[in-house]
């Protein structure tokens, strides 16, 4: 339960770090929080030949809102988000969906950017991105690029960062005030990875309602379906979300066989649409 | 190579490589065994230390990591005084009994109360499930933290 011997840098800004990484690219593994890539390095699960650890790049932690995105630095530490205001105001079910990330003593070193660009598919941050169509920044010595979260995550562990690249920044978009949210995750004690967890989001985009439901640990990423439609049909919904479900290749584990997944899928799905729909504003067409 | 940080208020230094673990740094370079290494990956919380304002699970950092840092472990409450009390309160409550878990957890209650000194009993479950004790069912842990609470409270008044 040690570590395989590795060399370490330890870069104080991000032109450092990117030049770092063209070098040693496919070779190197990034340590921010520490809280996955610590336990895989102990189990020899990862045997990286080089270790960057960005802790220390200054600039790269911050939660501020511009223009109608909150911008999460991907230094930015979980417990930070959780006590956001920022967050908090501008997008609120990220700050439900905190509540069930890791433990009070997880989150103090847990990084923003580590849990997105770890791409664990049962985590919660990984799945309110894609729920609400978050972009994630990266950024090498060829340049910048956005890429929208639902692009991002690939499969389990798997993105499309490319060696070279560093996580700057997950920009959330900032939705008009009115919207509702929800936020549901079952595990096996609380702060475990979740089996399955569902995020909920109701809102208008012009006239039309917009509902959308993230599901994370059903599949090797997160899946969202998102409905819009005039008037909310509240059979019609669930009926959609049976049906999306259905479709899904669910992951199948110890814990959980894929037709348990999906089972409980539909169960959170409908519970967290209705708590959604009971804290908005919106009449329902039953 | 040689690391040097400040433990307990006490600059210290020592060798390692940089695969070398925090916990296994602390425990055999600097011999400061209050920190106890459970599982080794994460999880138990027995090696939890604060470094840099932040709780930090010992063994999945590196002790590298810790260079020019401000650390406090075990140790370093012991000597806080303040603290008297809630080791009092954990020994009446029967908050532990083999003692394995408790470095770790005591390290937790103090970054826990600076930041939040009036918890529900729901954040103090909450803040506990960061940690495993197999001997005393938890139920200690809260009470012993909820006096603490109290009593504290008292005392300022």
């Amino acid at each position: 339960m040690k570590p395989a011997a590795f060399d370490y840098y330890r870069p104080e800004t991000i032109e450092e770090t990117i030049s770092l990484l063209s070098e040693y690219g496919d070779d190197s593994l990034l340590l921010s929080g520490g809280l996955s890539l610590g336990p895989m390095l102990n189990m020899r699960v990862a045997r990286p030949s080089v270790i960057i650890d960005i802790n220390r790049i200054k600039g790269l932690g911050g939660i501020a809102k511009i223009e109608n995105q909150l911008k999460l630095g991907a230094l930015a530490r979980q417990a930070n988000l959780t006590a956001s205001k920022e967050c908090h105001n501008f997008v609120p079910l990220l700050t439900e969906a905190m509540k069930h990330v890791g433990h009070y003593q997880t989150r103090s070193r847990g990084t923003v950017g580590g849990s997105v660009a770890h791409a664990d598919p049962s985590a919660e941050i990984p799945l309110c991105a894609v729920t609400l169509g978050a972009d994630v920044e990266l950024m090498s010595l060829s340049g910048k690029r956005a890429v929208p979260a639902d692009d991002f995550f690939v499969g389990a562990l798997e993105t499309v960062r490319a060696p070279d690249e560093l996580v700057t920044a997950i920009n959330f978009p900032v939705y008009k005030i009115g919207c509702s949210i929800a936020f549901e995750e079952i595990s096996e004690r609380r702060g475990d990875f979740a089996i399955v967890a569902v995020s909920a989001w109701v809102g208008c985009k012009d006239e039309e309602v917009s509902v959308r439901l993230g599901f994370g640990g059903v599949e090797d990423r997160p899946r969202v379906l998102e409905i819009v439609d005039f008037e909310i049909r509240y059979d019609r919904i669930i009926e959609q979300i049976n049906d999306f479900v259905d479709e899904l290749a669910p992951l199948e584990d110890r814990r959980a066989t894929g037709a348990f997944r999906k089972q409980l899928a539909r169960h959170l799905g409908k519970k967290v649409f209705k708590t959604a729909l009971g804290n908005s504003e919106f009449e329902t067409n039953k | 190579m040689r690391v040097s940080c400040t433990v307990n208020g006490i600059e210290r230094y020592g060798y390692a490589e940089s695969r070398t673990l925090l916990s296994d740094f602390l425990r055999h370079e600097l011999y400061l065994y209050g920190t106890h290494v459970g599982c080794e990956h994460g999880v138990c919380g027995a090696c939890t230390v604060i470094m840099d304002g932040l709780l930090t699970r010992a063994c999945s950092t590196l002790a590298v990591q810790s260079e020019g840092l401000e650390l406090t472990t075990v140790e370093g409450l012991a000597e806080d005084e303040s603290l008297d009390l809630l080791r009092q309160l954990f020994s009446v409550n029967g908050a532990l009994q083999c003692g394995f878990c408790t470095a770790g957890i005591l390290a937790s209650t103090k970054h826990f109360l600076n930041k939040y000194p009036n918890p529900t009993e729901d954040e103090i479950k909450d803040m506990l499930t960061g940690h495993i004790c197999r001997c005393t069912g938890y139920a200690g842990m809260v009470k012993a933290i909820q006096e603490f609470v109290d009593l504290s409270k008292e005392g300022s008044q």
